[in-house]
């Protein structure tokens, strides 16, 4: 569904050229539900822009849907949905027209066009809002109306640029409710961009991690979690046993994190297998005398991946949440 | 059919076949979108026909005023005004094609429009006409106001004067549309453009006072204004003649200003980043 080879995007000249993305190769089959993973500013957004034709690349090619980026940009917008960060209605429209003028742009007769614009509506719970002016919807029926102006013309492949950034927790799982259910009902082709670590984790197949331009790990979450970051198994001990406790765990994995609460240390450990491990090294420890208070394992995370692939947190700026395209609701 | 006709959608059903992209459908749609606008809240549209006969009924007793009832370039004051303010409301309206854009731009629908397969010289000509809509009514009803005060109707060079009016406002909306895109970043850099351009253009092309009474500087200054040349193909087909040389040099005028609005709009979707 998407082939790229060494695909770049340089912004400015000079002294001041940026690198956005830096040689992006990437296959992506049909049926595939792909996110893109990584910081605010690594170049998701600008390869997701690459590859609905929005911006040219710099170098290197894409074909999108069978069709070349460069050389059709208007066939391949015809192939894709694109749902981007921002409200696709126009505020000051009615939604029932905004809709079907969008099936319109996309070649749909207009009896077609109301028909599929009736039923997404349903779907997507926006049913009767029809004469209802968009800027009066709430985030979250603004949000939903963007996913229907994205699957008018029922697109084999569909982006989304930052689906959920900006809603809240019950938001984001009614959204992301209707796109799986989508991609069950028509085997719809999904990429998304997004910093958010539980969304790729949880939502996509397949996690494709972005820093600085490349494509620095591409895989399922699980495989990730397995070849890059190990289990955490968690340890508290008496103070004074701590250098003798960590001797014995030195032998088994590698320490992260060593803190003092009080009477107490508390030592982290990266192990290949934690739920194994962690009996066993509980024994360890007890043959030297010394008496475990707490311990626990910890499943690796996505950020603990890209910590291990970068030695920086995807956590280290917060979350960089940008609000302001949301509206009141009515 | 080889295996690679079927590498497109297989379940999605997108057709993309179905269209061979024509840029006078994708007008048309661009052009019903912004309209629709219009039809659902008509109270607007009142207000914007009431503009112009203000302006006719103020302006155009002084001029009178001014010339003590003479005529003006060979004709009477109201015949040779009358133009100029369609021609006026015709600069003000599509100058302001940007404006609505650039809301659009901010709120994100801009991008989600530039992500259909609609052609980009598609989207600045319906944009344009969408604003030229109201204007054909508003010039209507002028003329029909007029008419009891002297106005003489030539129906023939009226609807030729729209048709160049028309050409002239694709490229004029098109120019205020790569204006609205440049400034998306600061908007009143829309509007500080727009109004610096707008006011000397108007004056330097002998729309409101004839030139023929200002200093030279100024009738030389005019003759590198192609809303000059429109604004007297306009006197010369609302008086009913059509032959006149001036009506050429009027459309050469707005023909060259579409094209370069078009170029100028279609390079600057192109290279920004929105």
């Amino acid at each position: 569904m998407i082939h790229t080879e060494a695909l770049t995007r340089t912004f400015g000249s000079g002294k001041d050229t940026v690198e956005a993305v830096r040689g992006v190769d990437l296959d992506v089959a049909e049926g595939e539900l792909v996110a893109f993973l990584g910081p605010n500013g690594a170049g998701k957004s600008t390869t997701l822009r690459m590859l609905t034709s929005l911006l040219p690349p710099t170098s290197g090619t894409a074909l999108v849907a069978g069709t070349d980026v460069v050389a059709d940009p208007a066939g391949v917008r015809r192939r894709i949905g694109y749902i981007g960060q921002k409200d696709g209605a126009g505020h000051s429209y009615r939604v029932g027209d905004e809709l079907v003028m969008q099936g319109r742009f996309y070649g749909l007769s207009k009896s077609e066009s109301v028909e599929r614009g009736r039923r997404l509506m349903t779907s997507l719970d926006l049913a009767g809002m029809e004469n209802r002016k968009v800027s009066t919807l709430s985030g979250g029926q603004k949000r939903r109306l963007d996913i229907a102006l994205g699957l008018i013309h029922e697109p084999p492949l569909l982006f989304l640029d930052e689906p959920s950034t900006g809603m809240d927790p019950q938001n984001r799982a009614n959204l992301w409710e209707h796109i799986l259910r989508l991609r069950a009902e028509r085997g719809t082709t999904i990429v998304l961009t997004t910093h958010y670590l539980e969304e790729a984790d949880t939502m996509a197949e397949r996690v494709v991690v972005i820093d600085h331009g490349r494509i620095i790990a591409d895989d399922t979450a699980e495989a990730l979690k397995a070849e890059q970051a190990g289990d955490h198994v968690w340890f508290s001990v008496p103070a004074e046993d701590a250098d003798a406790a960590a001797q014995v765990l030195d032998g088994h994995g590698e320490q992260l994190e060593r803190t003092t609460a009080g009477a107490t240390v508390g030592l982290r450990y990266r192990v290949g297998h934690g739920t194994r491990a962690l009996p066993r090294l509980v024994l360890a420890l007890a043959d030297r005398g010394i008496g475990v208070a707490e311990a626990s394992v910890r499943r690796p995370t996505l950020d603990d991946v890209f910590l291990n692939l970068t030695g920086r947190s995807l956590r280290e700026g917060g979350p960089a949440l940008t609000t302001s395209t949301e509206g009141q609701p009515a | 059919m080889t295996t690679s006709d079927l590498v497109l959608p297989a379940r999605g059903g997108a057709a993309p076949e179905r269209r061979a992209s024509s840029v006078l459908t994708d007008t048309g749609n661009v052009w019903l979108r912004e309209t629709l606008t219009i039809v659902r809240d008509p109270f607007s549209l009142i207000f914007s026909l009431l503009q112009p006969l203000i302006f006719l009924g103020l302006f155009g007793p002084l001029l009178s005023g001014f010339t003590g009832g003479q005529d003006l370039g060979g004709t009477s004051p109201l015949q040779w005004f009358l133009p100029g303010v369609v021609v006026m409301i015709t600069m003000f309206g599509t100058s302001m094609t940007g404006s609505n854009l650039q809301y659009e731009i901010m709120t994100g629908a801009f991008e989600r429009i530039l992500a259909t397969p609609l052609s980009r010289p598609a989207l600045m000509i319906g944009r344009a006409l969408k604003e030229l809509t109201p204007l054909v009514v508003q010039g209507l009803i002028i003329c029909a106001v007029a008419a009891p005060f002297g106005f003489v109707i030539h129906p023939l060079g009226i609807l030729l004067g729209l048709v160049l009016l028309g050409v002239f406002g694709v490229g004029i909306g098109a120019l205020s549309y790569s204006l609205a895109i440049a400034a998306r970043k600061n908007e009143w850099v829309f509007w500080a453009v727009q109004q610096t351009l707008l006011f000397p253009l108007l004056i330097l092309s002998g729309m409101m006072l004839p030139l023929e009474a200002g200093p030279g500087w100024m009738r030389v200054a005019s003759q590198f204004n192609p809303l000059t040349y429109v604004v007297e193909a306009e006197r010369a087909l609302f008086a009913g003649v059509l032959a006149d040389p001036s009506v050429l040099w009027g459309f050469v005028a707005a023909f060259v200003t579409a094209a370069v609005g078009l170029v100028v709009g279609v390079r600057t979707i192109t290279r920004s980043i929105f």
